[in-house]
This record gives structure tokens, C-alpha cells and sequence, in this order.
């Protein structure tokens, strides 16, 4: 899903008194789902807060709808979605009414009440905001950001300390808005959020986006795959290798234990299941493991994303 | 057709646009009212304890309210009180815990424009106001208050008083802490209760603190409904003149130095 840029961010700096946050990023998000990944404290809710308006640039410039968030962010308001990472509703307000008063402040909203259904608000009754659970006050603040019926959502880490039943339903909403045309940018630090969601990953650390890309491409991208299996022990790896491609490698790690790695592709995989055959061995757990975005994150940065 | 979660397809194709202003403006301060007359503290400012002084004192002969009937000399200055708990205490605090619960923040993205917010915020002080001096007024006549004066003199007290407290309320608001501005209205409350010649006479204190107690925005506004509605004087200018002075500089002040998070 390529298209018009919905999001052009170049060159942007954002420093807090002496501490720069933002450090000469850029990022360029089209229609579709893009999910900015990056540890806490690497510039993510910075860089979508500048997005929404929020902040003023340092230097550099950024464009959401091709138009400029803080000085035409009339005009920009009411064409996008927020979710703040915590809070944004009245501590007295409950959650249909907070849900209702933002669907009234738009043209064309989305039915109320279906949304509720949707993200399961419905038991919060009369409770007011301050005593819903975590997990409610995450799904009203994203049922605000989408009841206006945007072009585009910024959800700031949405799924953060849900359960997984819930963050399965906030994934679900993600890819219903996307289906229907709405375009997303989502900052998380969750490997599988990303990679579950996302046409693009951008990496962010320190400031800077540090590679950017499907997740496939940034899997690809990074180091070498491994393919594994079990076997008679004491197999001729260097007739195997004689048959791999010439950047691979093959060892016996323990008695009947063989990796492979190299490009893991499925040719690759057949090359070693015909090896096999001819030399009359049954593979057994025979297994590919393909490189996660945690460990493509892992070699760019050296650093644990769940910090 | 529908999506594996059941939802038709479609649903949430883009549909943007802002409401009309002045539906989004109506709807936002009806929200604000509601939060306002929800709130138990919030009521026991601005509803319980003017009603309280007001029925008291009248009743009770705790302080010297110089010749004449008790509740003439009361109800201006609770009238001026009520005004202050709405429009500086209550507004403060509300609008201190908005800003650290990211309400104002949250507000700032939707279509509401600012500006379209402080109206809406205004409109509901002004509400809460009309019922509050409805209230105070009804109980002021079974008391037996028989006010005087022009009511124009009044009004333009009253707007211009709620515009002083409305400034220096959103700038304590937009500049401390949630906490703090909880603590420090409730306090500046309570002083000026006691110091703005609510229900103590001016004259009870020294003549070098009256000088000074006499430009408060509180002695402005109870002492101008006092003389309108008490003794039936014209325009109280110089009341209207110190009123105006604390708005105009509270609401420049909170204008500039108002942080929105």
C-alpha cells in the first residue's frame, strides 16, 4: 500500500532544554499501517507528538496530509485521530459520555454505540474514568481517536500492559481501519505488534530512524538465517556443504544435531531435504528459524527493546 | 460484507470534518457543566458553603454588620463570593486537574479550536453563576433582603468581577502544579473570604490593611454590590475600575503564560 505520503518528517530536531530527543530524524509514512518501533526514551511519542502538532519543530520540517501541524493545524485537526499514551478524559466524565462528547465535536462520527459494543465498554456503566481498569481507559482513549472518522490515527503505544485478549482486539480494530482506507502510524515497542500490523517499520533509537522498511524486508535485511534438523549422528557435513550454496555453512553442533545457515530460502530447503534423501537420512525436526524483528532490533542497536 | 470481527466492511471509511463551531462549543460546555455540578468539592465551594454563610450570619449575630438588616449587608458580599468560587476557586482546580489528567491536551487535537474551549469554559462559570445567584437570591428574600439600586450596575459588576477571577484562576491553572493550584485556591478562598468584606466588614481592619485589602478583587466586587444593592448608588466606578485592572492583567497573564501540559 503505497501512495501519497501521509506522513514527510525531514531533518527533524527536538531538543528539551539540553537534551535532544529528536536528533535529525526522518521518516516517510505512506497509507497503510506504520509502525514506529523503537526502545523508550528513542524519540517515538516525540516525533508523533510533533506530528499531531503538538510541538514545534527545532529545525527540520514536517508534513502530515501535506500540511504543516502547528500552523495549519485547523485545517489538520479534524482530518486525524489521536491516542495520547495515558490519560486525555475527564477524571468525572464515564466513558460513553467522554466517547459521545468527542463524536460531537465531529461532522460525520462513527455510531457510538456499535463502537462501544466493539471495544467492549459497554460494562463500564456509570463508572467514572478514574475507576475504569487500565485496559478500558486504553480502549476509550482509542475509541476516541477513531469515532471522528479520520483519514489517519497516531496511536501511542496502544496495546501497552493490555492483556492479550485485549490487545488481540485492538489489533483487530487496526486492521479493520486499515482495510477501510484509514491510514495508521502506531508507536510500540513490541516486536509482534509490529510485525503483526505493519505494511512499514521504521526503527527509531536515539533520535534517528536507524532502518526503515516492511517487515519482511527488515528480517531479510538483517543477518543470516538458521535451518536446523536431526539426524544419524556423525553425517558428512562437508559433503553437505559441497552441496549448499557458496556463502553457507553447515556443523554437527552436538552428536546428531546440524545447523545450517545461510541464505534460507526454499531452495535451500530442498538442497538439504535431497541430501538427505541421497544419503538415505530421515531429517527429523527438521526446522527454519527466520531472523524476528527483535533480532533484527537486537543487531542494529545492541540494545534489549523491552527496556 | 463484513470482516472476520464481524464489522461491515466500510465502517470506518474516512469521513473527516469538524462539527459546526457553535455545536461543538454548546456540547463542550455542557460537558464542563456537567463535570462542574457532579463534582461534591466543587459543590460544597460554590453551592454550600455561600448558602451556609449566608443563612448563618443573617440568622446568627456572630459579626457586626453596621446599621440596618443583617442580609442587606450579606448578600451582595456572598453574591461576590459566589462569583469568586466559580469563576477563580472552582475553575482553577477544575481546570489544574484537566491540564494534568492531559484532558487540555487531548481537547488541543480535536477540532475544538482553543479558543472555541476558553468560550465554552466561560459559558459554563457563566451558568454555574446564573444558578448560584438564582439560589442565593431566593433564600436572600425569604431572609428578608430588600435590595436596591440599578440592575445594569450589578451585571456589569458581575461580568467584569467573573473576568478578574476567570484570569487570575487560569493562570494559577496554567502555570502550577495540579496540587498546588488545588491547595493555593482553596486558600487564597478562604483569605479572601475572610479578608475581601464577604461577610467581615472592611472597616473592621486596620486603616493601613483596609487601604490595601480595598483593591482586591473580592472587596472591588462585594463592596460595588454593595453600594449598588445596599445604599442604591449609580455606577461604582472605582470598584468597576480595580475589577477591570485585575482582569485585563489576569488575563493577559494567563494568555501568555498558560502551559497547556
Amino acid at each position: 500500500m503505497r501512495s501519497e505520503p501521509v506522513v514527510q518528517v525531514q531533518a527533524l530536531v527536538k531538543r528539551y532544554g539540553t537534551k535532544t530527543a529528536v536528533d535529525g530524524l526522518d521518516l516517510v509514512a505512506g497509507a497503510g499501517v506504520t509502525a514506529v518501533l523503537g526502545p523508550n526514551g528513542a524519540g517515538k511519542t516525540t516525533t508523533v507528538e510533533t506530528c499531531e502538532g503538538y510541538r514545534k519543530p527545532d529545525a527540520g520540517t514536517v508534513r502530515v496530509l501535506g500540511l504543516d501541524p502547528v500552523r495549519q493545524s485547523a485545517e489538520l485537526r479534524p482530518r486525524i485521530g489521536v491516542m495520547l499514551q495515558s490519560g486525555g478524559v475527564y477524571s468525572g466524565a464515564r466513558a460513553d459520555e467522554m466517547l459521545r462528547h468527542v463524536a460531537k465535536l465531529h461532522a460525520h462520527p462513527l455510531d457510538v454505540d456499535a463502537l462501544i459494543e466493539r471495544l467492549g465498554l459497554g460494562g463500564c456503566g456509570r463508572t467514572g474514568y478514574r475507576r475504569l481498569s487500565g485496559g478500558q481507559q486504553q480502549r476509550l482513549a482509542l475509541a476516541m481517536a477513531v469515532v471522528g472518522r479520520p483519514e489517519l490515527v497516531f496511536l501511542d503505544e496502544p496495546t501497552a500492559g493490555l492483556d492479550p485478549q485485549a490487545r488481540r482486539a485492538t489489533w483487530d480494530l487496526v486492521r479493520d481501519l486499515r482495510a477501510d482506507g484509514v491510514s495508521v502510524i502506531l508507536t510500540t515497542h513490541y516486536m509482534e505488534e509490529a510485525e503483526q500490523l505493519a505494511d512499514d517499520v521504521a526503527v527509531i533509537d536515539a533520535g534517528r530512524v536507524i532502518a526503515q522498511g516492511s517487515p519482511e524486508e527488515l528480517c531479510r535485511g538483517g543477518a543470516e538465517n538458521t535451518l536446523r534438523f536431526t539426524g544419524r549422528p556423525g553425517l558428512d557435513v562437508a559433503s553437505l556443504l559441497k552441496a549448499l550454496p557458496a556463502d553457507s555453512s553447515a556443523a554437527e553442533l552436538t552428536p546428531g544435531s546440524y545447523r545450517v545457515v545461510g541464505k534460507v530460502d526454499p531452495q535451500l530447503l530442498a538442497t538439504v531435504t535431497s541430501w538427505c534423501a541421497q544419503h538415505g537420512v530421515m531429517p527429523d525436526r527438521i526446522s527454519v528459524e527466520r531472523h524476528t524483528l527483535e533480532d533484527v532490533f537486537l543487531e542494529l542497536t545492541g540494545k534489549e527493546l523491552r527496556s | 460484507m463484513t470482516t472476520a470481527t464481524g464489522t461491515p466492511t466500510g465502517t470506518y471509511a474516512p469521513r473527516p470534518g469538524a462539527a459546526p463551531l457553535s455545536r461543538m462549543i454548546a456540547a463542550q460546555a455542557a460537558l464542563e457543566t456537567k463535570m462542574l455540578l457532579r463534582n461534591g468539592e466543587q459543590l460544597l465551594l460554590t453551592v454550600v458553603i455561600p448558602t451556609l454563610l449566608l443563612v448563618l450570619f443573617s440568622s446568627v449575630d456572630i459579626v457586626d454588620t453596621g446599621a440596618g438588616k443583617a442580609v442587606n449587608f450579606l448578600t451582595p458580599g456572598v453574591l461576590a463570593l459566589a462569583v469568586m468560587s466559580t469563576a477563580f476557586t472552582g475553575q482553577a482546580i477544575a481546570t489544574g486537574f484537566e491540564r494534568r489528567y492531559g484532558v487540555l491536551k487531548r481537547l488541543a487535537s480535536s477540532p475544538l479550536p482553543r479558543w472555541g474551549l476558553m468560550t465554552a469554559k466561560t459559558a459554563s462559570v457563566l451558568v454555574t453563576e446564573v444558578l448560584q445567584v438564582v439560589l442565593l437570591t431566593v433564600i436572600a428574600f425569604a431572609l428578608g433582603w430588600s435590595p436596591h439600586g440599578n440592575p445594569f450596575a450589578v451585571l456589569l459588576l458581575l461580568v467584569l468581577g467573573t473576568a478578574a477571577f476567570s484570569g487570575l484562576g487560569l493562570l494559577m491553572a496554567g502555570t502550577l502544579k495540579a496540587e498546588a493550584t488545588l491547595a493555593a485556591a482553596n486558600l487564597v478562598f478562604l483569605l479572601l473570604l475572610v479578608g475581601g468584606g464577604v461577610v467581615v466588614p472592611l472597616d473592621k481592619f486596620p486603616s493601613g490593611a483596609q487601604d490595601v485589602l480595598g483593591l482586591l478583587p473580592i472587596s472591588a466586587l462585594s463592596d460595588g454590590l454593595r453600594d449598588v444593592l445596599q445604599h442604591g448608588a449609580g455606577m461604582p466606578w472605582g470598584d468597576l475600575g480595580i475589577l477591570a485592572v485585575w482582569a485585563v492583567v489576569g488575563l493577559a497573564a494567563a494568555g501568555k503564560l498558560f502551559r497547556w501540559e
